[in-house]
């Protein structure tokens, strides 16, 4: 078992998981505890800037996600800041490639910054991972198998990515790096780790695939197409359970595979989790710890019927 | 019945025939371009046509990269069944390419019906109307 010093993390939870995913957030801390990876919550964090702002001014977006990385560098002398959100990630990502490569946002940043009475935060001074870099780079597989305790074996997973998490590539230059980096086409590192907790992981076609998520508010019929697409393509891989990263992705999932019972009367299999409960019924977390039950798809008859929960 | 109604129940019918579900990915794609006042290359990139038609579609359209992955997924798919057509898997990967021709069909198909909501998915212009 890896003996060696691991730094304390910053966690940015966002908004989402303090809100619709909440057993995100309950299961991300839990897996952290059960793995003795030291989480701390960067102080009083702001919202990301998410879509709203962005659409409508990109640098206050990026304002809004420097802040955040100025209070982890700045405050905290952290040097590593962990979203488990894949647009609280994206957005993160976005302002650091920003700060680095546009005068005119670096201008912006200052000049708010200064207004709120805060550092500013330079490129650089922290570095963004998502949840999967968290786990796969302190953990990794091996980690995995040896604090195994009650093996996934069985349970076939598609894991879905969503379109966030990879995309635009520029601001991830980490990725496609070959050897063991994140593959912005074909993501892996769910896969990795599940599979090193017993799962049987599937040949899911749609990966990365949109879940719909923007159109939820304006069309929810494509919305719940996207999904069903979604939903229907992990049944023909054999799929029980879709395993997710991303809040946004996870709940348009949950809600409109109901809609789609109710409004096109289409009923699909495939249960809804995110990663972190799963590693954590795996690492034998007590389910309720995880907020299973928690999740608006029920996953728990599943999982009893398996021996994991 | 819109021409992504269409376009969606043909993918529902396509057999085995992958060439076929890589010409109606071009197809999709030539109807974002054409609402968008833009002739479709024929050009091919990495050997597709499908592929630089998503590059010249995603132009001044940085949201339209959603669906990047679902294209080279169909190329993907189209090389794993055009190079072993008689594997024992074959009608499973032609489902499953099928499955990701009818996703680049809903999300364009959507992109193109919502309007001016976004700069993320959903930043298209109202351009479905003016393609039908």
């Amino acid at each position: 078992m890896s003996t060696h010093k691991r730094q304390k993390t910053g966690y940015y939870p966002g908004c989402a998981l303090e809100g619709t995913a909440h057993s995100y957030n309950r299961s991300t801390k839990a897996l952290g505890k059960k793995l003795g990876l030291d989480l701390v919550e960067v102080k009083n964090w702001n919202c990301c800037g998410a879509m709203e702002v962005k659409n409508i001014d990109p640098k206050l977006q990026s304002y809004l996600s420097s802040r955040v990385l100025s209070i982890a560098a700045n405050d905290m002398g952290l040097e590593t800041v962990m979203a488990p959100c894949n647009g609280c990630y994206h957005n993160l990502k976005k302002a650091e490639y920003d700060i680095a490569n546009d005068p005119a946002t670096v201008e912006t940043v200052e000049k708010l910054s200064n207004k709120a009475g805060h550092k500013a935060y330079s490129a650089e001074q922290v570095e963004t991972i998502h949840a999967l870099d968290w786990i796969k780079r302190e953990i990794g597989e091996d980690g995995i198998r040896e604090r195994l305790n009650n093996s996934l074996a069985g349970l076939k997973i598609a894991n879905y990515y969503g379109c966030m998490y990879t995309r635009p590539r520029h601001i991830f230059p980490e990725k496609d790096q070959g050897g063991d980096s994140e593959s912005t086409f074909k993501p892996h590192y769910m896969d990795g780790l599940l599979a090193a907790a017993g799962a049987e992981i599937v040949d899911y076609p749609l990966k990365t695939a949109c879940c719909g998520g923007a159109h939820s508010l304006a069309d929810s019929d494509i919305s719940t197409k996207l999904v069903l697409n979604l939903l229907d393509a992990a049944e023909a891989c054999g799929a029980d359970v879709i395993a997710t990263e991303c809040p946004t992705c996870h709940s348009g999932l949950e809600m409109h595979q109901i809609r789609a019972e109710t409004v096109f009367q289409r009923k699909t299999k495939p249960v809804i989790v995110y990663f972190t409960q799963l590693l954590g019924l795996a690492l034998g977390i007590k389910p309720k710890q995880l907020g299973i039950h928690e999740n608006i798809s029920d996953s728990l008859p599943l999982l009893k019927e398996r021996g994991l929960a | 019945m819109t021409d992504f109604d269409a376009i969606e129940a043909r993918i529902e019918r396509l057999g085995a025939a992958p060439a076929e579900l890589l010409a109606v990915g071009e197809e999709i794609l030539e109807h974002w371009l054409e609402a968008r006042g833009e002739i479709p290359g024929r050009e091919a990139r990495e050997g597709f046509r499908l592929l630089a038609l998503h590059r010249q579609a995603a132009r001044g359209e940085p949201s339209f990269n959603a669906c990047r992955e679902t294209c080279r997924e169909l190329v993907y798919r189209y090389n794993l069944i055009a190079l072993d057509p008689e594997h024992p898997e074959t009608a499973r990967r032609i489902k499953l390419a099928a499955m990701a021709a009818k996703h680049l069909c809903l999300f364009v198909g959507g992109k193109m019906t919502e309007a001016r909501i976004g700069e993320f998915c959903c930043a298209s212009r109202d351009a479905r109307g003016a393609a039908e």
